[in-house]
């Protein structure tokens, strides 16, 4: 087959960003695909380094299988595709992503003609009292530590929030031998319950999730739901956890901490590229808009994965193979227009699952108003709850740019990925707007710090 | 359907930036209503998101006055709108790269002898010795110490306001969406929301200025500069001074937090009203800062960010009363130096407003001087008949 002349670019070797390649390169496209990471997988099935010895059983479990046949179908497309990983897109612009690559620390600038992003996820942080204390690690950063330095973040882990990475990380640690003291839902069991019709549309999931908290409980780890975080407590680092099951406060020893509450969506590089970005209701964010096969407002420009909406892994995967299809079918290459429908049956099919995850593990709706002055929300700048309100109350900020601007939220190395969640959370609760009303931070480059004495290559030809 | 509000006020304002705010607290202190339209946030576009100099030394020796006198605003901030917004009188170093910057130098100190600025030039083994972390090209510089910085995300913003406080009118998020006039009083529109009625209209709409100047027969050739602008991570404190290049290029201050702000080279447009800066002007942003600050060597950018500003070809403001229209009067096209003088600009928009006149000088900056001669003449009659 003869493909036209694209200059595809995926950003993203996830998921989403895997199964997207091998799409293009079926149809004779090789297209460029860059990768923040050292090794693709993305985060969920993120892989260890080459002389890792722990095999894909005891790294990915249950998910062993998948993360293996993800690795392998992008292992067999190396030589169809121009891979770059340990590469970060910092910035877009004028049809060139500049890209900085780590080990050399030179930047460099790509040209698309199309462009897949599948930017993926970080978690969605909820500050706590004593956070910042050293020992305290997002759900996310304790995962990443198993898998890929084949560490864990304590010997006496305390895991909190909500979400099914609660319990998948606890699980993950019990099983690599650390003692789990506590895992810490904020969801109630009377929301499980109430979701249990729309998750059994994915009965396997659910088994497997239902088989995480049983197995738990049977290995003796101390599970609690409906507790609301009080504080993180120690002097030089962390060695207490204190929640309250709204009747007292309980304490629970640990000498680490990983907590979050689901996942957030990196959108920044949508935002750069200039998409429209719409209230999400069910993701509790603004995310860029995009049809059911991924086409965003700007042409030329598709999404796929959880950079635009947070729908796990198997998602993912479907996403990014739809994806890619669209964006063939946009360049006149012939696609299977069954196999387009039948991935956004699946991608449909998926929502009462995926609705019935928010009310298994809801969003926490008074975490704001149970939130201290005295709380530190933007550790970059050193932010407090209490500093966010007087700017609200004071000088009448009632958006969330007027907010950075005025207070510094979100102005540090994080630029509000980590702080912008909880911040909004804040503004509304001070302003009594509701959550969607108070915006969102403009995305500015670079996406990530970027060293001043980067040395520029030439443009990367593809 | 919502019924038009009609407010009836002494002075409209279009343009919620520092001169806009502090005009519109300006008239306040003289006991005048006034109404203020901004169509996104007050300090949004360019004032608020400028470098932060607060610089006398450079400025053409026509600005002087009016930059003394704001220099004396800038002295009470804090009484006046109830922040410091991070204001110091930090020194700003103006540095020589080879000896012809110098002499550059030495003649702008000469120039500006009447204004008192208290300018000194500093070469050699005492610049060397005060400024141990400069870079080796730079040969010497001139100091002009009670000049400075502040933070202009917060300034701006204070002044709309102290101007709220005081009793002035800011209409945030809403655009001017058409003006008429009938020969004595103004009437502004934003949609269908609000119409504000006032025998004086102040134009302190910024890059977009132009459109109003045009509809009152006094076209200007304004046009958009986007400045670049990027921040590094906080660093160890070692720089108080506000530093700027003889014959232009690179600008930088290290807030008290660490963080570095520099400037230089230009942004892109994205469309009518924002901007961002441009890949390029970043690069040489980083090669620049570098060469002039080694201590840079390994710091990261954390941010990088434009604005939109307004320029006339001789980077001169227009700042006066219109040359054809009685009540309307001008402040606009600061062509990126408007800080600094904006509370100053204020006031003497304020006194325009009020008396007609100002007791600072300000010839320099009338419209006139973009409009044909012939024009300007019979549209001053016509207003005198």
């Amino acid at each position: 087959m003869t493909a036209p002349a694209l200059q595809p670019v995926i950003v993203g070797a996830g998921p989403a960003g895997i199964r997207a390649a091998q799409t293009l390169v079926a149809h004779g496209v090789r297209p460029v695909v860059i990768d923040e990471a050292a090794r693709s997988g993305g985060q969920i099935y993120r892989r260890p380094p080459a002389h890792f010895a722990r095999s894909a059983q005891t790294l990915y479990g249950t998910e062993a299988s998948r993360a293996t046949a993800l690795h392998s179908t992008f292992d067999g497309l190396q030589t169809h595709i121009n891979y770059q990983p340990d590469s970060l897109v910092w910035n877009a612009q004028g049809g060139l992503l500049d890209v900085l690559h780590g080990p050399t620390q030179t930047t460099r600038t790509v040209p698309y003609g199309q462009l897949i992003v599948a930017s993926g996820a970080t978690d969605r942080v909820l500050p706590v009292p004593g956070w910042t204390l050293p020992g305290v690690y997002t759900l996310g950063g304790a995962q990443v530590a198993l898998k890929f330095q084949g560490c864990t973040i304590g010997r006496n882990v305390v895991l909190m929030g909500t979400g099914p990475l609660l319990y998948l990380v606890a699980y993950q640690y019990a099983k690599a031998g650390t003692k789990v003291a506590a895992v810490l839902d904020t969801a109630r069991f009377a929301d499980q319950l109430a979701a249990l019709p729309g998750m059994l549309t994915q009965p396997t999931v659910l088994a497997k999730g239902l088989y995480y908290v049983a197995w738990l409980r049977a290995q003796g780890v101390a599970v609690h739901t409906g507790v609301r975080p009080v504080r993180v407590e120690g002097d030089t680092r962390v060695n207490a956890v204190v929640w309250s099951d709204g009747q007292a406060e309980n304490t629970v020893p640990c000498d680490a901490v990983g907590f979050g509450y689901a996942l957030r969506s990196e959108t920044q590089l949508a935002d750069l590229l200039g998409c429209r970005f719409a209230w999400a209701p069910m993701h509790r964010a603004h995310l860029p808009e995009r049809d059911s096969s991924g086409r965003t407002s700007v042409a030329g420009v598709y999404l796929a994965g959880d950079g635009a909406g947070i729908m796990g892994a198997d998602a993912a995967e479907w996403a990014g193979e739809r994806t890619a299809l669209a964006l063939l079918a946009d360049h006149g290459v012939k696609v299977d227009t069954a196999r387009a429908a039948e991935l956004e049956r699946k991608l449909t099919d998926l929502m009462p699952f995926r609705q019935g995850l928010e009310r298994a593990f809801p969003f926490p709706t008074d975490w704001a108003a149970h939130a201290p002055d005295a709380l530190v929300v933007c550790r970059c700048e050193n932010i407090t709850a209490g500093e966010l309100r007087a700017c609200a109350r004071d000088a009448g900020a009632d958006e969330m740019n007027r907010l950075k601007a005025l207070t510094r939220v979100g102005m540090g190395r994080c630029q509000g990925r980590m702080c912008g969640v909880a911040a909004a959370e804040i503004l509304a609760q001070a302003t009594g707007k509701p959550i969607d009303r108070v915006g969102r931070l403009r995305g500015q480059a670079p996406i990530k710090p970027i060293p001043i004495h980067l040395q520029a290559q030439a443009e990367a030809r593809t | 359907m919502t019924a038009t509000r009609t407010i009836d006020t002494d002075v409209a304002i279009v343009g919620g930036g520092i001169m806009g705010a502090s005009a519109a607290l300006a008239l306040r202190r003289k006991g005048v209503s006034v109404v203020l339209l901004e169509r996104d946030l007050c300090g949004s576009r360019s004032s608020g998101v400028n470098y932060g100099g607060v610089r006398r030394q450079g400025r053409p020796v026509s600005q002087l006055p009016l930059a003394q006198r704001a220099h004396q605003v800038w002295a009470d901030l804090p009484a006046l709108i109830g922040t410091d917004g991070e204001y110091q009188r930090s020194g700003h170093f103006k540095i020589g790269r080879s000896e012809a910057d110098m002499a550059a130098l030495e003649a702008y100190a000469n120039l500006s002898r009447d204004f008192d600025l208290g300018i000194q030039l500093i070469s050699g083994t005492a610049l060397r010795e005060r400024c141990p972390w400069l870079g080796g090209r730079a040969v010497g510089g001139s100091l002009c110490p009670d000049d400075g910085q502040a933070n202009p995300r917060l300034v701006s913003p204070a002044f709309a306001l102290a101007a709220r406080r005081a009793g002035a009118q800011i209409l945030e998020r809403t655009p001017m969406t058409s003006v008429e006039h009938d020969g004595k009083i103004f009437t502004v529109r934003s949609g269908t929301t609000v119409a504000v009625r006032a025998p004086v209209l102040i134009n302190c709409a910024g890059a977009w200025a132009g459109a109003l100047t045009a509809q009152f027969d006094e076209a200007v050739p304004i046009h958009s500069g986007h400045p670049a602008m990027a921040v590094t991570e906080p660093l160890p404190f070692f720089m108080h001074w506000s530093l700027g290049v003889e014959g232009g290029g690179i600008y930088c201050r290290q807030v008290a937090r660490g963080n570095l702000v520099l400037g230089g080279g230009s942004g892109v447009a994205l469309d009518a009203d924002r901007a961002r800066s441009e890949r390029s002007a970043i690069a040489t942003l980083a090669v620049q800062a570098v060469e002039l600050l080694p201590a840079l060597k390994n710091a990261h950018f954390i941010r990088t960010w434009s604005g939109t500003e307004g320029y006339l070809p001789d980077r001169q403001p227009v700042l006066g009363q219109s040359s054809t229209t009685p009540g309307l009067i001008h402040g606009f096209g600061f062509a990126g130096a408007g800080f600094q003088i904006g509370p100053g600009v204020g006031e003497v928009l304020a006194e325009l407003a009020r008396d007609g006149r100002s007791t600072t000088p300000i010839d320099a900056f009338a419209i006139e001087r973009f409009v044909p001669k012939a024009v300007a003449e019979v549209a001053s009659t016509a207003a005198v008949q």
